[in-house]
């Protein structure tokens, strides 16, 4: 997945997307202010510059599905672990809430169901069908919506062609009105997403760490509070 | 009124099992709390008993006999507790089992609960063998509880092959349980450092717990001395010269222990990399600032004023030492595991909520020091806090010493 940051203006459509697609409850103002939100996909504000030049960089965060996760490592029971395929998986019948992975996590991505999910009425109704509603004493995270690579794979199938490019949107990167979010095949160097990820803006989150992020971000150099050309 | 404390505990951690642990103050970045706090701590008091007891026996300093049993006593009802954390720990714990049943190698939890169910079973069989010529004694003089003693003492009937058995079978124990009690503190302090986390992820975190958990260790067990010593009336056993040699051990662990802060907050400071500097700040200056300060004084200052002098290394000064030095330790443990967990990596997380200990957590803390005391009354009723036969024993060397010494100058 890429992420351009320069077209990002933090609208926060993906959140909600994500939200709606992935059955993500709602924690409630009080709870979310204590840090007990729940957000598979989160927008967080970095203010580059200092003042009077300053300006605000929108960064949606996301689980990156690490190459080499510290997530995988530490859990006792292998509740996560890295598919073939190349995604992070959360196995969530068998997680016992150590909650060792969301410490080890350098990007600070999961989270964990403190008490038991809720949807006041009639936001009951929204809950989608493809995607497990999850229960009070475990982690969950972002799967890069899972259920609908899953969907695209059997359709083409079906058809009987190899999956095309485009063919598999996540929730956030159908939803981004600026289209800043592509998602995509990796390993396929036509693939746009390998194409974006070739760019000399592109960039991978925390890489020195070598846990090897699958989401790039995009962006011009950072602020330094110049103005003009 | 301990009963009660800790059925306050229970109600409370009733209540968070039907919740969940939204009742507790963990969130999100700090999702280890005073839960694993309390087991890191009530680990490294564990490591009182064994180790100290141990080396001791093995270097064959006298002055241990009286002092042992007391010591693996606290080992195993500390190492209950501490493991019992794990209960209230966990997102479900009634899934406990599953790490036994569908471990992942890799994961240092598993190492921690490989390391920890061997040690459990080592210094239980540690406290048990020396304990077993003394349950053949209160066999035949107990007033009570005859069948448990008699189904406990194996038959013992003192011959001089069960005695050689059992010198051979403690010698042997005592040598396996220092290597295993090393490996679970180094494993318990692995659970952090093999994260990326922050001042979590060092390399000397092993040295670092492993020296802190025998110098708390001390400190609990000169506390313990002194109370059984007062409520059983053993003074004569616990003389102010176990005071005296423990206080002076006590005063070196704090030596090494300062050093080893320092060395481990001084790279931090000069490597000064910014995500690292900001859990050091919050720790030197910060909101940890308090406890941090705190924590130096009552694991050094204080311990340092009061044991270098001879005057003061009394059994009052040592038992005062270590009371602060208990207090300092568990607050070294809080700021260890809170502190980094409040800082991730900034590029990441800006506004991560500071964790502030929820009523339940208080409560169940508080219950498992009561739960602690209890077993530690029930054990002292039932068997006899001071290794006897070691005792006699001892007695006896110093006798046939005294008695050679007397033959020799004759000659």
């Amino acid at each position: 997945m890429t992420i351009d940051l320069d077209r990002c203006d933090g609208c926060e459509a993906c959140v909600v997307a994500c939200r709606a697609e992935n059955n993500v409850a709602p924690a409630g103002p009080e709870q979310a202010a204590i840090g007990r939100a729940v957000e598979w996909m989160r927008v967080e504000r970095h203010d580059e510059g200092e003042f009077p030049n300053v300006r605000t960089r929108f960064v949606p965060v996301l689980c990156v599905h690490c190459d080499d996760a510290p997530c995988v490592s530490v859990c006792p029971v292998s509740a996560t672990y890295e598919h073939p395929e190349g995604l992070n998986a959360q196995i969530h019948p068998r997680c016992i809430g150590t909650r060792a992975c969301a410490q080890a996590c350098p990007y600070t991505v999961r989270y964990f169901n403190w008490g038991t999910p809720k949807w006041d009425a009639p936001l009951e109704q929204t809950i989608n069908p493809d995607v497990a509603v999850r229960w009070k004493g475990i982690m969950e995270k972002c799967t890069f919506c899972v259920q609908r690579i899953r969907r695209a794979k059997d359709e083409a199938r079906e058809d009987d062609r190899p999956i095309a490019d485009g063919d598999v949107q996540p929730a956030c990167a159908q939803a981004c009105p600026a289209e800043a979010i592509v998602f995509g095949d990796l390993d396929d160097p036509e693939s746009a997403v390998s194409q974006l990820s070739k760019s000399p803006r592109a960039e991978r989150p925390l890489e020195e760490l070598g846990t090897g992020p699958r989401v790039f971000y995009l962006k011009e150099g950072d602020w330094r509070g110049r103005v003009g050309p | 009124m301990l009963l009660a404390v800790i059925a306050f505990g229970g109600f409370q951690w009733a209540h968070q099992l039907k919740e969940g642990l939204i009742v507790a103050g963990m969130n999100q970045p700090v999702y280890w709390g005073l839960y694993l706090t309390n087991y890191v701590f009530f680990i490294g008091i564990s490591h009182a008993g064994t180790l100290i007891s141990a080396i001791l026996r093995l270097t064959d300093a006298e002055w241990r006999r009286p002092i042992t049993r007391a010591a693996e006593a606290i080992t195993v009802i500390a190492l209950l507790m501490g493991t019992s954390n794990v209960l209230w720990h966990l997102g479900r714990p009634e899934l406990i089992y599953i790490p036994m049943l569908h471990p992942q190698p890799l994961s240092p939890l598993i190492w921690d609960v490989a390391c920890i169910s061997v040690y459990l079973m080592g210094s239980i069989t540690y406290l048990y063998l020396p304990l077993i010529p003394d349950l053949a004694l209160l066999r035949d003089r107990s007033p009570r509880l005859r069948w448990l003693y008699r189904w406990l003492s194996l038959g013992w009937k003192g011959t001089p092959k069960q005695h050689k058995l059992l010198e051979r079978a403690i010698g042997f124990m005592a040598v396996a349980i220092i290597p295993i009690a090393v490996s679970v503190h180094t494993v318990v302090s692995w659970v952090f450092a093999m994260t990326l986390v922050p001042m979590w992820h060092s390399a000397i975190f092993g040295p670092y717990f492993v020296v802190g958990a025998i110098f708390s260790g001390i400190a609990a067990l000169l506390i313990a001395m002194a109370i059984l010593r007062k409520a059983f009336h053993l003074e004569p056993f616990f003389r102010p010269i176990h005071f005296n040699n423990l206080g002076l051990l006590m005063l070196t662990m704090a030596c090494l222990w300062l050093y080893f802060t320092f060395a481990e907050h001084m790279t931090v400071w000069y490597g000064n990399e910014p995500d690292e500097v900001a859990v050091l700040t919050s720790r030197l200056s910060g909101a940890f600032s308090t406890p941090f300060w705190t924590m130096i004084t009552c694991c050094f200052v204080i311990p340092l004023c009061i044991l270098s002098f001879k005057r003061t290394r009394t059994i009052i000064g040592t038992v005062i030492a270590s009371c602060t030095v208990l207090i300092g330790m568990w607050l070294e443990r809080f700021i260890i595991v809170i502190s980094s967990a409040s800082y991730p990596r900034s590029e990441f997380m800006h506004d991560g909520g500071l964790y502030s200990p929820a009523l339940v957590e208080i409560a169940l803390t508080a219950a498992q020091f009561a739960c602690f005391a209890l077993l530690y009354i029930v054990f002292a009723k039932l068997f006899p806090l001071v290794s006897i036969w070691e005792i006699k024993e001892g007695d006896q060397t110093e006798l046939e010493a005294e008695l050679t010494g007397t033959a020799e100058a004759r000659l």
